[in-house]
């Protein structure tokens, strides 16, 4: 058992618009292994979301593990939507940073 | 009825680029069409608002000029999704007039075209609205009230795979789409041969990136999708890449609410169950995408208003005092500004400041508390009218090189200025107003097909 970032043993670790009205943060694991524990710690759950994201449960659409590309996939509604007023990432694709801090134990 | 198609995806995005190389190895395989996606919402509500493309002529012409004379080299359709990006009248028009030039150029005049329009009536879209069959899609989507459609420059829809297949069935050489889902002219290809609608929309949905699924994944490189009765296989053409189970299967993830099931028009997609298997040392064979058919049939659509007018300002800061207390200092620039403008209703602009180095890309989100030695600001001024938005801009830009903060050393100015002029008059603000559903009654009604003469 040892800790570490989510960044460090992630193959990708990203966020994109899903649609202007949404982000979606996907990690994918290149080790089977890895990714059966961390699905398995159950650590990747709303309330982690929600503390990392400053959302409420109800703004997470989607938390969903797919084995086939050993990865999971988190939705949530944005607070601004794509590229109006206030919007400082128009294609979303920089809001991984605090799902990256995060330390899990695998 | 064919036992397998072919269809060579040149770029991810029409007007990106792809090496010619890739392309012919393409087109060696002898395939039964071209098909690229245009289209992206990806770079915000302007391009569709204030009607310009994604790409410039000059990129779009250069992309199209191989696929239209090889396509009509080897008779074989091509065809363009999302036209122009946003895929409305105008970006139709942009699109069909780079066309009208390289036919010309290249003497294929007989080419049959069709144009495939995605405009939707706002009184369609009002009359829908009324009878409940027009809903938000997604949380933070605002609520489309009849003052807000107004405001709204034009609707587009995404279309499904059938105003495609008829365009085809009439023997289109180039079918030019105004919005389309992007997987739709891929499935439209597959059906139009007699082959499963799943494995269309699948392979389609991992084509329209081109190249993206591969290792290394680029939006530049062309990539061959072979759909059969029993799945699909998808080959990347240049020697750098591979496609491996992993990288076939992760695409999905791209740009989705949801891993493996998605949602198009009048279909979903199911791909939990598929197998990804490796058939030679670069191809993927995939099997088992599911899709049903919706009820209703639910045509996603698009528009965007004009909200604002935005001046901004890029500076950097190089003062560690100053940097150390830069939130109160953009606060009290700003309440100067105000005091200033006591004239101006307060609700007539906001400012807002973006500090590159300490919070600018995650805002209140940031885990880091750490200070840099450097900071970049954007800072912007929103309001009602350019004019308004320029003369605030331009108070604040003064009161923040100049404001005299506790302790200051560097008494002669407070920003570096990168650019000169310093304030760049940006122009209009745009916002989605329109991203519902609405419900139709058939998949085509809203698309109507025009053949134009040349």
């Amino acid at each position: 058992m040892a800790e570490c970032r989510l960044y460090d043993c992630a193959k990708v670790i990203r966020s994109k618009n899903s649609g202007p009205f949404e982000i979606t943060l996907d990690v994918l694991f290149d080790d089977p292994v890895i990714y059966q524990k961390i699905k398995d710690s159950n650590m990747i759950n709303k309330t982690t979301i929600c503390y990392l994201y400053r959302l409420t449960e109800d703004k997470i659409t989607q938390i969903v593990f797919y084995d086939k590309a050993l990865g999971f996939k988190i939705t949530f509604a944005r607070k601004i939507s794509s590229g109006t007023c206030y919007d400082t990432d128009v294609y979303g694709a920089q809001q991984h940073a605090p799902l990256s801090e995060l330390i899990v134990t695998i | 009825m064919k036992k397998e198609i072919k269809i060579l995806a040149p770029c991810g995005i029409l007007g990106y680029g792809y090496p010619k190389s890739s392309f012919l190895k393409g087109m060696s395989y002898k395939p039964d069409a071209i098909v690229v996606d245009a289209g992206s919402t990806d770079a915000g509500p302007h391009k569709l608002g204030a009607g310009v493309a994604i790409v410039s002529e000059k990129a779009c012409k250069k992309d199209l000029e191989i696929m239209i004379t090889e396509g009509a080299k080897a008779g074989i359709p091509v065809i363009i999704g999302s036209a122009g990006g946003s895929g409305g009248r105008v970006h139709v028009e942009w699109t069909w007039n780079i066309i009208k030039e390289i036919l010309k150029e290249q003497a294929l005049q007989s080419q049959k075209v069709a144009i495939i329009w995605a405009d939707i009536p706002k009184e369609v879209v009002k009359e829908k609205l009324h009878n409940g069959k027009v809903q938000p899609l997604g949380l933070s989507v605002k609520e489309l009230t009849e003052e807000r459609l107004k405001l709204t420059n034009g609707i587009v829809a995404q279309m499904g795979h059938e105003p495609i297949v008829n365009a085809l069935e009439s023997g289109a050489d180039i079918i030019i789409c105004g919005r389309a889902y992007d997987p739709s002219p891929f499935a439209a290809v597959a059906v139009y041969h007699g082959l499963p609608l799943s494995y269309g929309y699948h392979a389609g949905k991992i084509l329209e990136c081109a190249a993206l699924c591969a290792v290394p994944g680029t939006t530049k490189d062309c990539m061959l999708g072979t759909i059969t009765e029993e799945g699909f296989m998808i080959t990347p053409l240049s020697d750098e890449r591979i496609c491996t189970p992993l990288s076939v299967a992760a695409h999905t993830f791209y740009e989705k609410d949801h891993p493996y099931i998605l949602h198009g028009p009048g279909v979903t997609l199911n791909l939990k169950d598929c197998e990804f298997k490796q058939v030679d040392e670069k191809s993927v064979f995939v099997t088992g995408s599911r899709i049903e058919q919706s009820n209703p049939y639910c045509i996603k659509l698009e528009g965007a208003m004009k909200v604002a007018y935005r001046t901004f300002v890029v500076a950097g800061v190089r003062d560690s005092l100053m940097i150390s207390q830069l939130e109160e200092i953009e606060r009290l620039a700003e309440e100067q500004v105000r005091t200033y403008y006591s004239d101006i209703p307060e609700e007539d602009y906001t400012i807002h400041f973006i500090n590159y180095g300490i919070n600018g890309v995650m805002g209140e989100l940031e885990p880091s508390k750490e200070l840099p030695h450097e900071v970049g600001i954007v800072f912007e001024v929103i309001a009602k009218s350019q004019e308004l938005a320029d003369s605030v801009c331009g108070s604040l830009r003064s009161s923040l090189l100049h404001y005299g903060y506790i302790g200051r050393k560097s008494t002669a100015g407070n920003l570096a200025f990168p650019f000169a002029p310093s304030d760049i008059s940006f122009g209009a603000v745009y916002e989605f107003s329109v991203y519902h559903l609405m419900e139709v009654e058939d998949s085509c009604q809203m698309f109507p097909i025009e053949y134009p003469d040349m």
